[in-house]
Order: structure tokens, then sequence, then C-alpha cells
């Protein structure tokens, strides 16, 4: 390598360091200095545990309070952790609407010497960090009030940690895919994230295993990263989770990373050509700066 | 100078042109604040995919927790009206509540005081518009929802449904107007306030559960909400097993819900009345502050 390409190289890695620095400051600062901290923290974590509560009376109503049956971690953990597909997918591509139509700034940042689509990234590390809280307070609240168990002991940590940073990768690049349609979409960006997040959660087995949904619309499930995810983080935790549903008992947890790390790098390489094409088209059609007022 | 310019009316013209005022202004009022709700947003047809599509999404994701957990099948009607009810909500939340929010940030709201038409005929507009507009989304919700998981309806009384459906929106409507007026003085706040009020609604309210299963003090409270009411008589009246399953009598529910329209309705007026005060007073309401 000769001088002048690892001085551009570095200067790049610079750049996107910087670039990622700054958003995910930005990101902070948007998402939470609307409200004291003592609200912002309500506000985190009222709305996920009111999401699993309505599960948990629904299961309760039903079962009469049988929580040691394995379909409740299997419901209450998939609900757990769906949380960051919300907030770190959702979040990344909620940025461009947050920019051009709230701000009116996307403008003045596509043409500031950032890298864009890292940017858009480091937008998603605030929901991130809130998200990864309310994973943990409802967690714990099913730990400690309603006979979720989970034996610290008996957990696979090497297999948690390593699948909630792929996960979250994924789930980061499945967010720039969606930003780049809102770059070209003016009347369907309120709807297209929650269509994509209500899509995921019911076709993903989230909250139910995959074996409910009809036959014909099992195979959605087989082709989303975020199902072979949220199985891995449940074994991770609960390893007696695995065994009770026939989804994947044919699949080591070796296997089922693999997977998650092959579709990862596919959504991956997606959604780097999908943000090029839809960044370019909306450069071409003069998006980029578009109001829409919708 | 034309008579155009120096503001004298032709006698022919002004013959065409009654001036409004009093009641014929607030209906018509009424009338051009709901016309772009119910034929505006009929325009844009992609809406009505979104609108529909997205809480049956929701509806469909907790029927297959029910199956999973081997519910007996009434509790999948329970959802599809719950989830098709959600719209209401939503639209109360969103197209109501924060309706004047938004309209201060697009730069409407100074026009809205200014104009010689009542607030309130504006609320009344924005609310008939909005039911009705939902009402349609709600039923195809209701229509598909129940022909994708076999719901079967019997009806016991459809008078006493048509009154816990009028009466529960008619409050539901009224605390969307009133709360219009309290979103107004908020600033962000208001995107996620109304981002918070969803699912602990949906879970107070019994959304997608009967509101008995929670504790009586609970459920009480939770009747504050038109929507919790409404829906415990609807759900009683419509399914054979409802009446089990209800919270209150469909009669106390009906008598609940009227009062609440009183009360919200009267409220509504009275808390837009202030808006209007502050507007005039200290003349900063209508700015944008992000």
């Amino acid at each position: 390598m000769t001088s002048v390409d690892h001085g551009t190289s570095t200067t790049k890695i610079r750049n996107w360091t910087r670039s990622f620095r700054l958003a995910a400051w930005l990101g902070w600062q948007i998402e939470s200095n609307w409200a004291d901290p003592f609200l912002f923290a309500i506000y985190s974590l009222v709305k996920p545990i009111s999401g699993a509560a309505i599960l948990v009376i629904m299961y309760s109503v039903i079962t009469g309070g049988d929580f040691e049956s394995p379909i409740f971690p299997y419901i209450y953990l998939g609900n757990a952790f769906y949380i960051y597909v919300g907030a770190v997918m959702t979040g990344i591509s909620w940025a461009v609407i947050d920019d051009r139509e709230h701000y009116k700034t996307l403008k003045y940042i596509y043409v500031a010497p950032i890298h864009f689509q890292t940017y858009l990234l480091g937008r998603g590390v605030a929901r991130f960090i809130v998200a990864s809280i309310s994973v943990f307070v409802v967690i714990l609240f099913g730990v400690l009030f309603l006979d979720l168990y989970i034996d610290p002991a008996a957990a696979n940590w090497p297999l948690f940690i390593a699948s909630l940073l792929v996960g979250v990768i994924m789930l980061a690049l499945l967010g720039l895919i969606l930003a780049g349609l809102m770059l070209l979409l003016v009347h369907h960006m309120f709807g297209l994230g929650e269509a994509v997040a209500g899509a995921l959660y019911l076709f993903c087995g989230a909250i139910f295993p995959l074996e409910v949904l009809p036959p014909f619309l099992r195979w959605v499930g087989y082709l989303l990263p975020v199902t072979y995810w949220l199985e891995l983080m449940r074994r991770s935790l609960v390893g007696s989770v695995a065994e009770a549903f026939p989804t994947f008992e044919n699949l080591t947890d070796t296997q089922l990373f693999g997977i998650l790390l092959g579709l990862t790098v596919v959504y991956g390489i997606l959604a780097f050509v999908v943000f090029r094409i839809c960044e370019k088209k909306a450069r071409d059609r003069g998006l980029i700066d578009v109001v829409t007022n919708y | 100078m034309s008579r155009a310019q120096s503001g004298v009316r032709s006698p022919i013209v002004y013959r065409h042109f009654r001036k409004n005022s009093g009641m014929r202004l607030f209906f018509q009022t009424i009338i051009a604040r709901a016309y772009p709700r119910l034929i505006g947003q009929q325009r844009e047809k992609s809406w009505m995919f979104f609108d529909v599509f997205l809480p049956l999404l929701g509806v469909a994701a907790y029927v297959f927790v029910y199956r999973a957990i081997g519910a007996p099948e009434e509790y999948v009607g329970f959802v599809v009206i719950g989830g098709a009810m959600t719209a209401f909500w939503m639209n109360v939340l969103w197209s109501m509540s924060s309706q004047l929010y938004w309209e201060k940030e697009q730069g409407n709201l100074a026009l809205y005081i200014m104009a010689p038409n009542s607030m309130m005929a504006i609320l009344l507009g924005m609310a008939l518009g909005g039911l009705v507009a939902t009402a349609l989304r709600a039923l195809v919700i209701i229509v598909i929802g129940s022909w994708l998981f076999g719901v079967e309806y019997e009806v016991s009384n459809y008078l006493q449904l048509f009154v816990v459906f009028l009466l529960a929106m008619i409050a539901l409507y009224g605390m969307g107007m009133m709360s219009a007026s309290m979103f107004l003085l908020l600033s962000r706040e208001a995107w996620h306030i109304s981002n918070l009020a969803q699912e602990p609604i949906y879970l107070l309210s019994g959304f997608f559960f009967p509101i008995k299963n929670l504790t009586f003090w609970v459920a009480l409270s939770a009747s504050l909400i038109p929507l919790t009411l409404g829906l415990d008589a609807m759900r009683q009246l419509v399914f054979p097993s409802g009446e089990s399953l209800g919270f209150l009598s469909v009669e106390v529910e009906i008598a609940i819900l009227i009062v609440l329209s009183v009360i919200f309705l009267i409220g509504a007026r009275y808390l837009l009345a202030y808006m209007e005060k502050l507007a005039i007073q200290e003349g900063r309401l209508t700015e944008s502050r992000r």
C-alpha cells in the first residue's frame, strides 16, 4: 500500500468514526432532550412494559397463570427482544424523515463532509441504548414477578453476546434498507417502518412458534434473519425453550448462528446496494431536500 | 378606483352571497373541516391500505398467540373487535388530540384562530370527518379479520349495540376534542405523548382481552377512556359468552358513557375557550417551537 492509499484509508476511517460518533450524540440529544430525565425514563419504560403486560394478561387469562410452561418464556423473551427490532431498524430509517421533514436539515447533512450511511447508522445508537434498557427492565420484571426462570449459571453468555452483536448489526442493516426507501417516499414514509416492523412481528415467530402460522406463510419466517436471531437469544438464556417447539429442534446453536451470520451478510450486501440505488435516484429526482408536509 | 378595489360590493354579487354568521357559519365550518377527512382522505387510496393493513397485522399476531396457547375461539373475536377499535383510538390520538399541534407546526393554526368561525366547529368537523372515515376502516378490519379467522357473531340486541357504539364514539371524540387544546400547550412532547398513549391504553382498556380480568378498581379507572366500556359492552352484545366475561352490565355501561360524553364535550368547550384566550393574551401560542 502506498503512503497516499494509507492516508486516504485513514482519512476515510476517521471520517466514518467522526460521522458515527456525532450522529450518535445528535440522536441522543433529539431522543432525550424533550423532557427531564425522570419523565424520559418513564416514557422509555412504560411503553415496552405495557406491551409485555398485554401478552402476559392474555396468557394468564387462558392458562390460569401457568408461567412454568415453555410457551411462556418463548412469548415473553421473544417479545422483549423484539423491542430492538422496532427501535434499531425503524430508528435508523426514521432519521431520514426527522431530518428531512421535521428539522429540514437533511440537505445540509447530505452536503456536509460526512459519510451519509454511517451518519444514519449512528442515529440509531440512541434508540439502541434506550431499547437495551427497556429489554433489561422487561426481562427483569418477568424474572421478579412472573416466574420467568433464567438461571445465570446455565445461560450461554458467549452465545448471547455474539448473537446480540450480530443481531444488532443485522437490524441496523435492515434499517439502512428502509432508510434508502424513505429517501424516495413521500406519501407512505410514516407507514413503511411500522408496516415492516408489524410484518416481521407476525412472520418471525416473535410471540408464537412458526408452526402456528398457516403452512403457506411459514417460509416467510424462514427467510428472515430476525427469526433465527430471536431463537438464538431465547436459547442462550433459556435452553429448554428450544426443545419444546419443533421449529428449529434439528438445528444446533452453531448451525443457527451460522445461518444468522450468512443471512446478515446477504442482507448487508443488499442494504448497501439498495441504499446506493435509492440515494442516486433521490439525488437525480431532487428528493433529498423535499418537504412534503405529509 | 373600481368598486371592488374600494371595498364596495356590487349589489348583484351581494345578492348571491349571504353573509355567513351564527349557526349557518357554525355548520358550514363543521362540513368544511369534515370534508378533507371524508373526501380528501379517500383520494389517497394507499392510506386506506396502511390504515387497514397495519391494525390487521397486530390483530393477526394476537390471534396467533391465542391459538398458540389454546384459547377458546371467542377470544379470536375479541381480538378482531379490539383491533378494529384501535383504528378509532389511533385516529383520536393522532388526528384529533395532536391535530392542532400539527396545524401549529404547519402554520395553519394562526389562520384558524383569525378566521371568523368557531374553533369548536372546527374540532367538531374534525371529529365528524374522522369518525366516519375511521368507521369505514374499522368495518373493513372487522370484515377481513372475521373472514380470515372465521369469527362468528351472535348479536343479542341491535338497538343497544348501536347506542353503545354511538355513545362510545361521542365520548371518545369529545375526549379527543378536549385533549386537542391540551396538546396545543405542548411542544415536541405532543408527539412523544401520543406515541406513549398507545400500548398502555391498549392494556388498560382491554383491547385484546376482557377488561374484567384486570382488578375492579383498575378496570373502573380505565373506564374513564370511553373505549373501555364501549368495547366491553359491544363484546357482551355480539358474542354468546360475552355477557359472562363483561365488566359491568350493558345498561350501566351505557349510563356511564352518557355521563362521559357530556363531561368531555363540556370540557372541550371550556379548554378551547381557555386556549383561545391564551392565544390572544400571550400572542405566541401559534409559534412553532422545535
